[in-house]
């Protein structure tokens, strides 16, 4: 028999710690797409710089700099001390992923916005720039842009990546926690975002030819993130007693059912066979495949957020 | 303050779970109604009859590799003097992935200030001459001592010294120096 007592009553840390709510999973989600919605179209930019894309697409770019901001204020809700938020941007620590995130973050809006200039159809640029305040230097800004897609592209695809891997990394690095402390939380989060940015796209009215590749684009990124899924899972399951009793909680704990039905079955195996047989059907892919991927997606985030929470060193274990 | 590493020690054959640390410390530093900075801690093994029981008081273990410190992204946690782990409140924005980081669940929010708060081993006290904290000077066993570990002389590198004891959670390789006497 093992009895424990602990008069230890601190709000959010008791009975297990539960400092983050809501407001992370939505901005790690949020952040994923944008930086699947920046590689994807900064690839599309070099590789095929004169290819004809439908006006839907072109306007895709735009997605960044606003998803970022809604993501940005959910984090800005979280803090404890919003006011202070500022104090983000006086230091650059490199041991703190977060620091180093909040200055890719601003990195971000200057190379997904220019880039978006560039791709925005002429006339519509135009009109739009016509109703701004500093139009010459606007105007100046994005011929600029105009001559350097390729440089912009690279941007993009480089600080997306950046994005996707630092939100694992954030959470990777904290050995208290034994569910994220794992290197492989970075790529997986970065192959998410991917996939739930393609899917994100399929969102918008899109020629065919476009959806059919955005919808193979995200087939194969289902596939590598259950690839990368599982090698999470062997991790957990071969490491120490904490890492074993981290994973439990998708195997028979109280994650379980969440994880396989949200996040496997209805985020990724679903949406898999659905887009196999749109195309052995040469079916045009639809928008609801899209949206199953999309609450996968937010629903790994959430998951792994709250259940990386549940699981610690001093709970059970460690007492000795 | 040169040369200092503080450390604290906590005797559990003599700590008898009675709570005196914990009102004792909220007492003098002000901690916010349903918090704490320190806690009492009783694990009981065994079958009845046969039992055993450990009794320790319990706070920021004050790690030489402190997680808190290193991910904290604006330096508000830093390792201030004697090598203690402090917080900069004014710094604090009140990200909260410090209280994430560590693995002794040793942070709380402060409601007022919106910035995160700890175990400061009275660093206040300390600075001003007065060579105990709260927690000690209340402790009616005297299982608690602070001190210099630097100093071979100071009581708790003798206790360190000549009694068996542990740290907790060594494996999350945080290094503390926070001791207990077995």
């Amino acid at each position: 028999m093992q009895e424990i007592t602990n008069n230890r009553t601190n709000p959010l840390i008791d009975p297990t710690l539960h400092v983050w709510h809501y407001e992370v999973p939505a901005y790690l989600f949020l952040g994923g797409v944008v930086a699947g919605v920046m590689i994807l179209t900064g690839l599309c930019a070099l590789w095929r710089p004169n290819e004809q894309k439908s006006r839907g697409f072109s306007l895709i770019p735009w997605a960044s700099p606003i998803l970022l901001s809604v993501g940005m204020f959910f984090l800005w809700l979280d803090l404890e001390d919003p006011w202070n938020a500022w104090r983000f941007y006086m230091v650059l620590k490199p041991t703190s992923p977060m620091s180093w995130g909040s200055w890719i973050l601003l990195a971000i809006y200057p190379a997904s916005i220019l880039l978006a200039l560039t791709g925005t159809p002429r006339e519509m640029r135009e009109k739009w720039i016509a109703r701004l305040p500093l139009r010459k230097q606007i105007e100046g800004l994005a011929s600029w842009a105009d001559n350097r897609i390729p440089l912009l592209a690279v941007l993009n695809v480089t600080f997306g990546a950046l994005l996707g891997i630092y939100t694992g990394v954030l959470l990777g690095t904290m050995a208290a926690r034994p569910l994220w402390n794992s290197a492989i939380l970075g790529p997986l989060f970065l192959v998410s975002g991917l996939s739930t940015g393609a899917a994100f796209m399929l969102l918008y009215k899109l020629a065919e030819s476009e959806r059919q590749v955005l919808s193979r684009v995200d087939m194969g990124l289902i596939v590598v993130e259950l690839l990368v899924i599982g090698i999470w899972m062997i991790e957990l399951a071969s490491g120490g007693a904490a890492s074993r009793e981290a994973l439990a909680l998708f195997f028979g704990g109280p994650y379980t059912a969440a994880f396989w039905t949200l996040v496997i079955a209805l985020g990724l195996v679903t949406p898999f066979v659905g887009e196999l047989i749109e195309i052995r059907h040469k079916v045009v892919p639809g928008r609801v495949l899209a949206v199953l991927v999309l609450v996968g997606g937010f629903a790994l985030r959430w998951i792994v957020v709250y259940a990386g929470q549940h699981a610690g060193w001093v709970s059970d274990i460690a007492l000795r | 303050m040169a040369n200092e590493r503080y450390g604290m020690v906590v005797d559990t054959r003599t700590c008898v779970g009675c709570n005196a640390c914990v009102i004792g410390c909220m007492t003098e530093n002000d901690v916010p109604a349903g918090h704490t900075r320190d806690w009492v801690f009783s694990e009981t093994t065994g079958m009845f009859p046969n039992l055993q029981m450990t009794v320790r008081s319990e706070r920021c273990n004050h790690c030489e590799d402190a997680p808190c410190v290193s991910v904290c992204p604006t330096g508000a946690s830093h390792i201030g003097p004697g090598e203690t782990v402090q917080v900069n409140p004014k710094r604090c924005s009140g990200c909260k992935v410090c209280i994430a980081a560590c693995p002794y669940d040793a942070r709380y929010i402060d409601p007022n200030s919106g910035a995160v708060d700890k175990c400061t081993f009275c660093m206040h006290r300390i600075e001003n001459g007065v060579p105990t904290t709260s927690c000690q000077d209340i402790c009616p066993t005297g299982s608690i001592v602070f001190g210099d570990l630097n100093d071979p002389n100071s009581e708790i590198s003798r206790l360190l010294a000549s009694r068996e004891h542990y740290t907790l959670s060594p494996d999350a390789g945080t290094r503390p120096k926070h001791f207990f006497l077995k």
